[in-house]
């Protein structure tokens, strides 16, 4: 696996070949609070690069997860959908969103390090 | 994600600053710097109130004295329900303020004071509240919105428990009753009363004073509770948020609150709407207010449409979350009154999709009050 990437909209993403794991950042799941329900993509679904993917709720709103990169939806992650608290746990492993196939590696470049997402952070605390 | 804050004109209670220690996320509300919740989070805020005890700064809500004769109450059962004339003193009533037709401006806790009343307003309304009942008071009448009060609300099974050792007396309250007691060395007046279906207390104390009596709270293990949980705990006791649930457009018959119409006033009447309230009495409303159960984990917001089985669009929900509870989703909404027989099928339209759920009875959660 790759180091992980991620995107403004507090997605991260590794890749294994050509197949990429998208998940939310534990930033997001602090910011969103409890997760009490999670709706991830099927499996043959494309989608485009910060085209709309998922979703995921807390006890206050709902909010859509971006796919950082395009491609099309291996796996999405049933285990989480049946236990969407299970995010708050673990969002940057076990409870990662879905897998895609992807077109082109060459759409992250232009997602950020680890160093760089935490800075944004900080920098846009909301 | 996240809220945005508004820094210009932003009220502050008493105890902001403990909030900020205490490391709230504030959100604005009805004009004010309000935490939606504290480091525990929405769920496990939730769950420690109904198992144990927490505490709820609803200092932004209006405490509003009024004092006069029996012309006050004249002037008052013209735009509230309730049968004020009959309501002893240190006994309280869940009412509204009506308008001309009998839509709710606001939905209240009247209480009955030595020289007259109090009235527990929702933040948001109050100014608005106020104007509109002065409309219908004379020169005798004083009234006053009272800042220099915070207001505590206390809830939860150890509530009882842990506020007789701080302030002995308190457990002899009886539901919607309340009375004066003395702390510090000053008065205050407590009520046996909540908004999350938990036996619990309303406190109404000094701004001076308020911080001291929450830190003894929390030296009892209650917790602070934001409005988050606030809400998910109204909503599974099936209480209306104003602003959400009721507005002035609805009435009380079409909000299933007709409980809340002191049965002497139906009959006799004499108040804002009553005409067009009875005859809804009689022969019910063409919508009204239901618990919706979704089925499985799909969340239906406000503003969720609500079709029938045979996809007939028949209401929408005005209040829906996760109930920690329940450990599922919740909701309310209004519906076409032939589709509102509980057990009926439903379908909630959610980011496009329809989901199925069912009527619902109300509340989700059954109540512990002490009566």
């Amino acid at each position: 696996m790759s180091e992980k990437k991620f995107s403004k909209k507090h997605e991260w993403v590794s890749l294994d070949g050509d197949i990429a794991t998208v998940g939310i950042t534990k930033h997001a799941t602090e910011m969103l609070g409890d997760i009490v329900f999670v709706e991830v993509p099927d499996a043959g679904k494309s989608i485009e690069k910060e085209g709309q993917a998922a979703v995921v709720e807390s006890t206050k709103a709902a909010s859509d997860v971006y796919s950082p990169i395009s491609g099309e939806v291996t796996e999405g992650n049933k285990a989480i959908a049946d236990d969407p608290g299970s995010v708050n746990g673990d969002p940057e492993g076990a409870s990662w969103f879905f897998k895609l196939k992807i077109k082109d590696k060459g759409e992250l470049d232009s997602l950020m390090s680890k160093e760089e997402y935490d800075k944004f952070c900080k920098e846009n605390p909301n | 994600m996240g809220y945005k804050r508004v820094i210009m004109g932003v009220q502050k209670t008493a105890l902001y600053d403990l909030h900020k220690s205490l490391g709230a996320k504030f959100v604005p509300f009805a004009g004010y710097e309000m935490p939606i919740q504290y480091k525990d989070g929405i769920v496990k805020e939730h769950i420690s109130t109904r198992t144990h005890a927490g505490f709820f700064d609803v200092s932004h809500m209006g405490q509003f004295f009024l004092e006069g004769d029996e012309t006050l109450v004249e002037a008052l059962e013209k735009i509230i329900p309730s049968d004020l004339k009959s309501l002893k003193v240190n006994h309280s009533k869940y009412s509204f303020l009506l308008n001309d037709d009998g839509g709710i401006i606001d939905d209240l806790i009247v209480t009955k004071t030595k020289k007259g009343f109090c009235i527990i307003l929702n933040a948001a309304c109050k100014e608005n509240d106020i104007k509109h009942i002065s409309k219908f008071l004379d020169k005798n009448h004083k009234y006053l919105l009272n800042n220099d009060l915070s207001l505590i609300a206390l809830q939860g099974p150890k509530s009882v428990e842990i506020l007789e050792k701080l302030i002995p007396g308190v457990s002899q309250l009886k539901f919607m009753t309340g009375n004066n007691f003395s702390y510090d060395s000053e008065s205050l007046y407590i009520t046996r009363s909540g908004y999350t279906g938990e036996d619990g207390f309303e406190i109404s104390i000094s701004n001076k004073k308020v911080k001291n009596l929450i830190d003894l709270l929390m030296k009892n293990r209650v917790k602070p509770i934001g409005l988050g949980a606030r809400d998910t705990l109204r909503l599974e006791a099936g209480l209306c948020l104003y602003g959400h649930d009721l507005n002035e457009k609805i009435n009380p018959v079409e909000a299933n609150l007709k409980w809340a119409i002191a049965k002497k006033r139906k009959e006799v009447g004499g108040f804002n709407g009553w005409s067009k309230i009875k005859n809804l009495l009689t022969n019910g409303s063409e919508k009204i207010r239901v618990g919706i159960k979704p089925e499985g984990k799909v969340i239906a917001r406000e503003n969720t449409k609500i079709f029938s089985s045979n996809g007939e669009e028949i209401g929408f929900v005005t209040s829906g979350t996760f109930g920690p509870s329940v450990n599922g989703p919740v909701a309310m909404g209004y519906v076409k009154s032939k589709f509102s027989e509980i057990g009926t099928s439903v379908q909630l339209e959610v980011r496009g999709k329809k989901y199925e759920g069912k009527v619902s009875e109300l509340p989700f959660y059954k109540k512990s009050y002490v009566k």
